[in-house]
Parts: structure tokens; C-alpha cells; sequence
């Protein structure tokens, strides 16, 4: 009780209130925004995106940071005709040297900056660091929304129709997801050549499995609801049900499934390219940039850390990601 | 549940027979000669192919294949280990592949418990947040990498361990190998061991259990492990399915002869090794399709609600 | 009613919680008072802090909850046939756990399908009381448990002493939750909506049980409830609770035929009622107060057609209306308007008076 209030006369009169039936405290507040506000509260959630901003950004534009271009050797002709390359330099700021030691920096190559150092061969790792993660981002963005697209339908398809449908459907996922990555990819290789395409296809043929299955218990769970039986008694045809009304819904975990899916890709990816199956050389990727670092970890011991780093990276923000988001389409209640 | 057991073991052998024959099928119809054509005549292949009976129906070849596979007879290579059968080969990679899978397992998992229930134990405090971040890097960083890390500090800078496998010490120049196979078997178990005893912790039956009076260790021994374990097995196929991926790497790093090496050495050589892709997929399938079997009917031995109540309850 | 002891008191109890989304006031000065052998039931909406005040008092609040204030007094007969009294609220876990919780103070839940552990048979979870408090050899827990097995209604115990959990029925399962809470023989027992997960057929036949045990084993209950139909049956006082404050307390008939708080009114109005002609169900408007805010006033005014300019301003101390009888509404001053009972409510409830004279 406010403390000391001493009533008058005129508090004891009828509001007569008018506005009982407004709930103010379950105000819609529409679902997206709701879900968004509670990610952007989730420290971790945030923590990812923006180390997943920060590598696309650096993926994008790293490259063109400077003057090296990824195949691009640095080297220049001496008084003598001879190639000076810039073989196995380890990371350099002139600038920053100087103002440290307060001498000038010594070799051949003082004058430039090599953040990351150059490899055996004499290429910018910075730029080749990024390039690579662009190479990995892209195949891993690209594969995984292709995979989205066929698990989904596939899902839905086979959720919704049920019976034998679904029973067909569902054996065929059960002895596809019975043959492990390894052999379908031990198998594209005697198919295909080497390369990205290989990655690309291992990748396509395996993702979509996990996606299905969660399109189709999405389905199975809505599909018994009642707007969308309502919306079949008034003779809504089978895709638009599908498409109109139960996939917007399925959206949410879906979207969960492929932030768990793109570092598995990149993973993969990374994987195949480090054992040779993989992209090959000129093209690099994280996976051939570890693969470098690994042979020459004896005499350039810096090389590999670079795309282990961003590696790591990847994994974490976009595993947080995941979490924050499927935290964010499921929040506890706060019991009482 | 004898129904239930047989019908899954049924279901697990046709899928594997079904996997088998697509393998063979596929690595069959190949695009190329598995015959080194510049050493042969036309005429030579020919017989070859016939003596060899790559002109019967591609049935009959299968099944000849079938129960040749079934009494240990793979064949040879066509390029790796010329002349061995694919079976000594692979009966020595299956053996060290298996014990340095072995130690991983059981190290990470031994780890991963210690790490997982400690965390659940001390619920938003330091010790939590300690082993979630351990748990992340498991995940983050794959198995290569901390053998490359291993290797580099531990056997090149201090020249300690060995640099590459060494049979004939076989338990001490496992350590790298298996300590970097096991770090997401440790992440993964944490992981799942602090949701799963958090998840219980929280749960309705626990509240019973204090409400009677139960508290601390007999709480959690009695009530919350024994919940919070049983669905660990479930995370068992993920587990097989990393370290066997891992073993690729780490295998082919370390220098050590075992599946993981040889599914490499076929695949990613100059020419691949149809004979061992096959031999291997198989192998591979096998060992992942009885995993899950394996997952299935364990969980159905831990979990009441599936042992108690045969017939009715699927899956 | 038989001593009119008190044997739990509950004293200006204050609890809040810690959420991300900021700190909820949950309860907010509660006092409560149980004599032997009474029951007394705590009635109201879902977040009104009902189950918040008991689990305090077993010691099961959630990690993120604070006490502020209050305490929570125990009074029981000790080994050497002394009376003591503590507070329970001050008592390590430990020492809660040992003494009083199961052996002393016993709680029942509210979904039996989750309250029972699933890799335990259900012989076990009732022996494992025994064996905490009452050092019971193996032979003796299994004769006293297969007792209680049949005491709660359990016809085939023997068999059903070896199943497990998901082998029962909801209200198999329930009267299971019952044998565990009284394994140690209880003076209290808490049961907090024991019947909302059960079919209807099955409630009536649970508290039947309830109420036959209670005069077995002369145990006081505590039921908490929003179902004033399981009020009416059991209660002989009734506690009503809004925004973790209690609004009205009274005994019965008090509150069923001459509620004073418009709240009461509300939920009284809300009950289903086979002669009430208007064929619609009344529901009070609105929902309960956002504890995350303090609600300043009176916390119910803004879904009360009868507020009054001052429950905006100060909130309502309790006004005595009987002896036995309190209301925490501004409409008991002295100055305030008359404000009758609604007229519907006003027939519906003089009908349950004359049908519950019949029975007199």
C-alpha cells in the first residue's frame, strides 16, 4: 500500500470503466518480431552474426584489399635479371615496425605489408585467406539453399499426403541416409572428376536428408490443425495448402536446420579439399589453404593458422546462430 | 521385443543388401577400363574380361561377388597393393583403425561425461561456462587440425611423441591420434550430458523425488544419471559417423595403415582403386548401418518404456 | 477443526524472480494459516503465485527465485514429544530435505504422466521415502508400500508394485503420486491441482480419495486449485489469490455464498452452472497484471467494472467482514458507494444455498 495515502471523499466514487475488454498485457505483438527480439537478446546469437557479418564482409572485399591477387606470385626482377619471389614471408607491417623498433624494415620486400605473410610460393596469404572463405561461403550457401529446397518439398510431399505415399517416400530416405558421406563421395569420384563440382553434388546428395525430415514433421504436426483443415473443407487445392499455408510455418525450424547445415557444408568441404578430392589447385579454398599450411608447417609454421582461424570461426558463429535462433523460435515461459 | 529385435536386424541386413548391390552396380558400370590398356591388347582384355566373367549378367556378378564377399574374398586391387587380396590388407587397416577408434571413443567419452556432468552440477557458474567452451572448440575445430597441432608441438617442436605412427609402439604413438579423434567425441557427449541432466534436473519427476526428500548425491545417482544417460546412445551414430570421417585425415596424416588411409589412398590417388571403393563401401555401410541397429536395440534395453510393453510400442 | 492448532503459518511472504526480461514480483506479502486437521485451499488464476507460496515451503522454488521476506512456520510434536517450531524459509536444504520434506510436509503434483520417474518402478519410488526417513528394512518398505498401493485404490498391487510408470493409467499414476506423498506418513499435504490433468470421471474419484485418506491418517491438505468446483467439495477454508497478493479468505460458506471481493464474484460468476439461462460463460475480461511492472493501486482495478477512483491510488488493506471472514477491497470502506453482488450471480448463488441446505 502506497504508504500515508489518506483517501478522500471523492475516491470512493464508480469508474464506471469502459475499457475492460482491452487485454493490454497479451498486445499482439506479431510472432517475426517477437522472435527476432528475443534472439537479438541472446548475447551468444549476437556474437555470431556478427562474426559471420565480419567474415562475409572480409570475404567480399579482402581480396581487393591490396594489390595481390590469389594466384598472383609476388616478385619483381633484380639488377641482374633474376626473380626475386617473395618466398615464405612471414607476417609484416612496415609501418608498424617501425614505430616499435624504430628502424626501418629489412629485405626485399619491406615496402609492402603482408598481414598473413606470404606462402612457398610467394602469394599473399591475406588475400588468398579470403578468397578461400569466399570459395568455401559460396559453396556452402549455394548447395545448402538447393538443399533446402528439395528436402522441403520432399517433406511436405510426403507429410502431407501420408499413407503410401509417404511410406514409399520415407524407405527411400531410410536407405539413402543409410549410406554414409564417405562412400557416396568415394563413389562421385570414380564418376566425376575432381574438383568443386564433386564437393557440390556430395553435398547435395547428403544435406537435403536432414531437412526432409524436419519439413515432414512440421507438416504432420500442422496439418491436423484446424485452418488447415477449414481451409481444405473449402476445397483449397493440395498446393496451395502445401505451399500457402503450411510452409510458411515450417519456415522457422527450417531456417534453424540450415544454420546447423552450412558449417557441416563448410566442414565437409573442407574435408574433401585437405584429403585432394576436393577444389583444386590454382582455385583455393579454406580446405586446400590448411591442406598448403599442413606441408610446410615445419619451415612456415604461420601459414596455416590464418584459414584455421577463419575455419573455426565459421563453425562458432554460425553453430551460435543456430542456437540463438532456435532458442528465439522456442522460448521457455518463465514459469510461475 | 524378440519381434521387435528381429524385424530391426531384417530391416538393417536388406538395407545393407539393397546398399550393396547399387555400390556394386555403380562401380560396375564405371566409365573406364579397369585394365591397364596400354599393357594389354584388345584381344588380352577380352579374355580377361571372360575369364574373369565381367560378361555374365551384371546379377550373376553380383551374387558371384556376394558369396565370394561373404566367405572374406574381396578380390585384388586393381591399382593400390598390387597382387594382395583386398581382405589381408584390409583385415590389418580394420584392426588398427578400430583400436585407435577404440581408444578415442572411450577416452572422449570418459572426458565427456567427467566435462558434461560437472557443468550440469554447477549450472551457470564458471565451472559451466568452462566446459561449454571446451565443448564449443570440439565442435568448431575438426579432428586434422588438433592432430596437426598435436604433431607440431608434441613431436616436432618437443620431440616427445612420434612423429609418425609406429606399430611396434603402438599404444604410445597412438596418443595423438586418438586424443585428437576423441576432442568431438568429448564435445559432443559434454554437450548432451549437461542438456540431458539440466533437462531432468527440471523435470517433474525430480521435483517428486526432492519433494520426498531426496537431495544431492542419491538424487542425482538414483533419479537424474540414470534418465539423463539413457538417451546418450542416441548420439552414438553421429559420433561413428565423425570419427570415421576423421579417421580419413588423421590416418593419412599420421602415417597410420588403416581404413581411413586406404579409402584416401583409393580414392585420391592418380588412378582410383574400383575394387577397394567397393570393398570399402561396404565396409563402411556395414559398420554405419550396424551402428544404428546397435543404437536402436541398446536403447530399447536401457529404456523401460520400450523394453516393458513388447508388441504394441514401434520405434 | 477438531484443536485448532496451527500447525503452518505463513507470514507476509515475499518472493520475486529474476527473468531475463526483468525482475517479477510474484508474491507479494502473502499470509496464510493452516490448523491440524483443516483443509484449506488457495484459489486462482494461472500466475496468481498459487504454486509459488507452497513450493516455497517445500523448498522447491526455481534457482532464479528470491525471498525477500516472510517467513513460513512449522509447527509439529518432535521425537521427545516436544512441540517445536521453525521456519523453513531459514532451514538449509539439507536439513529440509532430511526432516521435513516427505517425512513431515508431503506434496502432490499436478500431471502425474511427468511426475513419476520413467525408468523406475513405481514399488521403488514408493519404498524410497521409506527408506529415507524411516529406516525400513527391504521386507517391511515392500509390506508397507504394497498397503499403501491398496489404500489408494489399487486393486492388483502386488502386480502393479513391479510396473513402471508409462504401464499405468492418468489416475492410476495419480494415486501412485498419492502412496509415494503419504510413504512417510505426513502431517501436511500439499496437492497442488491434483485433478486438472484427469478426466472429470476420474477427479471426483481422486479427491474422494484425498478427502478418505486425510481423515485416515488425520492429515491437514493444502489443495491449490483454480477449479472452485473442487473448492466447494473440499475446503473448509478457501484462500482467494490475484498478482501474488490474497484478496479474500473465509471460511466455505463465506466465500461461496456472501463474497465480497469482486474478484470472488468473478470467479464465482465463471463457474459453469447447468440452470443458469444466459447461454453464455462469463469470463472475468482482460487477464492478470504483468508482475514484471509493480502495479500501483489496486492490482485487480483495471479489470473491475466496479473500481473506484481510489484503486487507482492506494491499494486495499483487508477488511474484516466476519471473524472468519477478510477482503482486501476499497468497495468495504465505510465511504464507498453500495455496490450489490450482480444480480445473476445473486440468483445463482442463493440457488447453491438452497441446494446445499438440502444436504444439511
Amino acid at each position: 500500500m502506497e504508504k500515508g495515502y489518506i483517501p478522500s471523499k471523492e475516491d470512493f466514487t464508480l469508474l464506471h470503466r469502459q475499457d475492460l475488454y482491452t487485454d493490454t498485457n497479451f498486445a499482439s505483438q506479431s510472432y517475426w518480431k517477437s522472435v527476432a527480439m528475443h534472439f537479438f537478446k541472446n548475447r551468444r546469437a549476437v556474437i555470431g552474426l556478427v562474426i559471420i557479418l565480419l567474415i562475409i564482409l572480409f570475404a567480399a572485399i579482402g581480396p581487393s584489399m591490396n594489390e595481390f591477387g590469389y594466384r598472383d606470385i609476388v616478385q619483381y626482377r633484380n639488377e641482374n635479371n633474376k626473380r626475386v619471389v617473395a618466398k615464405g614471408i612471414a607476417p609484416q607491417i612496415p609501418a608498424l615496425h617501425k614505430l616499435f623498433t624504430g628502424e626501418e624494415l629489412e629485405g626485399n620486400f619491406s615496402q609492402y605489408t603482408f598481414l598473413f605473410g606470404t606462402d612457398d610460393l610467394g602469394r599473399d596469404l591475406w588475400t588468398r585467406t579470403w578468397y578461400g572463405a569466399r570459395v568455401s561461403l559460396l559453396i556452402a550457401f549455394v548447395t545448402i539453399i538447393i538443399d533446402m529446397i528439395i528436402g522441403m518439398s520432399y517433406g511436405l510431399v510426403s507429410g502431407y499426403f501420408g499413407g503410401l505415399t509417404d511410406n514409399v517416400m520415407q524407405r527411400f530416405v531410410e536407405i539413402a541416409n543409410s549410406v554414409p558421406r564417405l562412400v557416396i563421395v568415394s563413389v562421385l569420384a570414380i564418376f566425376m572428376p575432381k574438383g568443386m563440382g564433386l564437393v557440390i553434388v556430395a553435398l547435395l546428395l547428403t544435406e537435403w536428408i536432414g531437412m526432409s525430415k524436419i519439413a515432414r514433421a512440421e507438416m504432420l504436426k500442422i496439418k491436423e490443425q484446424e485452418y488447415v483443415l477449414a481451409s481444405r473443407t473449402l476445397g483449397a487445392g493440395h498446393g496451395h495448402i502445401i505451399f500457402r499455408q503450411i510452409l510458411p510455418n515450417t519456415i522457422g525450424p527450417i531456417i534453424t536446420q540450415v544454420m546447423f547445415s552450412i558449417p557441416t557444408a563448410i566442414f565437409t568441404e573442407a574435408f574433401l579439399s585437405f584429403v585432394g578430392v576436393g577444389i583444386a589447385l590454382p582455385q583455393c579454398s579454406v580446405g586446400t589453404l590448411i591442406e598448403d599450411g599442413f606441408n610446410n608447417i615445419t619451415t612456415l609454421p604461420y601459414q596455416i593458422l590464418p584459414p584455421i582461424i577463419v575455419l573455426a570461426l565459421l563453425m562458432l558463429g554460425f553453430n551460435f546462430i543456430g542456437d540463438g535462433l532456435r532458442e528465439a523460435l522456442a522460448p521457455k515461459l518463465e514459469d510461475m | 521385443m524378440i519381434k521387435y529385435t528381429l524385424k530391426r536386424v531384417g530391416m538393417a541386413v536388406l538395407t545393407l543388401l539393397i546398399i550393396t548391390f547399387l555400390l556394386f552396380v555403380l562401380v560396375r558400370i564405371m566409365p573406364g577400363n579397369p585394365f591397364p590398356s596400354e599393357r594389354m591388347s584388345a584381344e588380352q582384355i577380352a579374355n580377361k574380361r571372360a575369364e574373369m566373367g565381367l560378361d555374365d549378367p551384371i546379377l550373376t556378378q553380383f551374387f558371384r561377388y556376394l558369396g565370394n564377399a561373404l566367405h572374406g574374398d574381396f578380390g585384388k586391387g586393381t591399382s593400390l597393393y598390387y597382387g594382395a587380396p583386398i581382405s589381408t590388407v584390409l583385415s590389418t587397416a580394420i584392426s588398427n583403425s578400430f583400436r585407435i577408434g577404440g581408444l578415442a571413443v572411450l577416452w572422449g567419452s570418459l572426458v565427456g561425461l567427467v566435462l558434461g556432468i560437472t557443468a550440469a552440477l554447477h549450472r551457470g557458474k564458471f565451472l559451466d561456462g568452462f566446459c561449454t567452451v571446451v565443448s564449443i572448440l570440439g565442435v568448431c575445430v575438426p579432428s586434422y587440425v588438433f592432430l596437426i597441432f598435436l604433431q607440431y608441438t608434441f613431436a616436432f617442436k618437443i620431440p616427445f611423441f612420434p612423429y609418425f605412427f609406429d606399430s611396434s609402439r603402438f599404444l604410445f604413438s597412438s596418443v595423438i591420434p586418438a586424443l585428437s579423434l576423441s576432442l568431438f567425441t568429448t564435445s559432443t557427449i559434454a554437450r548432451f550430458t549437461r542438456n540431458e541432466m539440466v533437462e531432468v534436473f527440471d523435470s517433474d519427476y525430480v521435483r517428486l523425488a526432492e519433494a520426498k526428500g531426496m537431495y544431492g548425491r542419491g538424487l542425482v545417482m538414483k533419479h537424474v544419471l540414470r534418465n539423463a544417460l539413457i538417451p546418450i546412445v542416441t548420439v552414438l551414430a553421429p559420433l561413428i559417423v565423425d570419427l570415421l570421417t576423421g579417421a580419413l585425415v588423421v590416418e593419412k596424416i599420421y602415417g597410420i595403415n588403416g581404413i581411413g588411409k586406404l579409402m584416401v589412398d583409393a580414392i585420391a590417388g592418380e588412378g582410383i582403386d574400383y575394387n577397394y571403393v567397393l570393398a570399402l563401401g561396404i565396409l563402411y555401410s556395414a559398420l554405419y548401418i550396424g551402428i544404428m541397429l546397435l543404437v536402436d536395440l541398446l536403447y530399447g534395453v536401457l529404456d523401460p518404456r520400450i523394453r516393458v510393453s513388447s508388441g504394441k510400442k514401434e520405434a | 477443526m477438531s484443536e485448532n492448532k496451527t500447525i503452518l503459518n505463513i507470514r507476509d511472504l515475499d518472493i520475486s524472480f529474476k527473468t531475463n526480461a526483468g525482475t517479477v514480483h510474484a508474491i507479494r506479502g502473502v499470509n496464510l494459516d493452516l490448523q491440524k486437521g483443516e483443509t484449506v485451499a488457495i484459489v486462482g488464476e494461472s500466475g496468481s503465485g498459487k504454486s509459488v507460496t507452497m513450493k516455497a515451503a517445500m523448498g522447491l522454488l526455481d534457482a532464479n527465485a528470491t525471498v525477500n521476506r516472510g517467513e513460513i512456520l512449522y509447527t509439529y510434536t518432535d521425537e521427545k514429544g516436544q512441540e517445536t517450531t521453525v521456519d523453513l524459509l531459514k532451514l538449509p536444504k539439507k536439513q529440509l530435505r532430511q526432516h521435513y520434506n516427505g517425512q513431515r510436509i508431503a506434496m502432490v503434483f499436478q500431471d502425474p504422466m511427468t511426475s513419476l520417474d520413467p525408468t523406475m518402478t513405481i514399488g521403488k519410488q514408493i519404498m524410497e521415502g521409506m527408506f529415507l526417513h524411516k529406516n525400513m528394512s527391504k521386507e517391511a518398505a515392500k509390506a508397507r508400500a504394497l498397503e499403501l498401493l491398496q489404500l489408494v485404490g489399487i486393486t492388483d498391487a502386488e502386480k502393479r508394485f513391479k510396473n513402471y510408470p508409462h504401464q499405468l493409467s492418468g489416475g492410476m499414476r495419480q494415486r501412485v503420486v498419492i502412496a509415494i506423498a503419504l510413504s512417510a506418513d505426513p502431517d501436511i499435504l500439499i496437492c497442488d491441482e491434483p485433478t486438472t490433468a484427469l478426466d472429470v470421471t476420474i477427479q471426483a474419484r481422486i479427491l474422494e480419495l484425498i478427502m478418505d485418506i486425510q481423515e485416515k491418517m488425520k492429515l491437514s491438505v493444502i489443495y491449490i486449485t483454480h477449479d472452485l468446483g473442487v473448492v466447494a467439495k473440499v475446503a473448509d477454508y478457501v484462500n482467494v489469490m490475484y498478482a501474488g497478493k490474497i484478496v479474500e479468505v473465509g471460511n466455505v460458506n463465506e466465500i461461496f455464498f456472501e463474497p465480497k471481493h469482486p474478484y470472488t464474484w468473478g470467479l464465482l460468476s465463471a463457474m459453469p452452472d447447468l440452470e443458469t439461462e444466459d447461454d453464455r460463460l462469463y469470463s472475468i475480461p482482460g487477464s492478470p497484471p504483468n508482475l514484471l511492472h509493480e502495479p500501483k493501486g489496486d492490482a485487480f482495478a483495471a479489470r473491475n467494472q466496479f473500481a473506484l477512483a481510489i484503486d487507482e491510488k492506494a491499494e486495499p488493506p483487508l477488511f474484516q467482514v466476519s471473524p472468519t471472514h477478510w477482503a482486501a477491497t476499497w468497495l468495504l470502506h465505510p465511504d464507498a458507494p453500495k455496490v450489490e453482488i450482480p444480480p445473476e450471480l445473486q440468483a445463482r448463488l442463493e440457488r447453491a444455498r438452497k441446494e446445499a441446505e438440502k444436504y444439511l
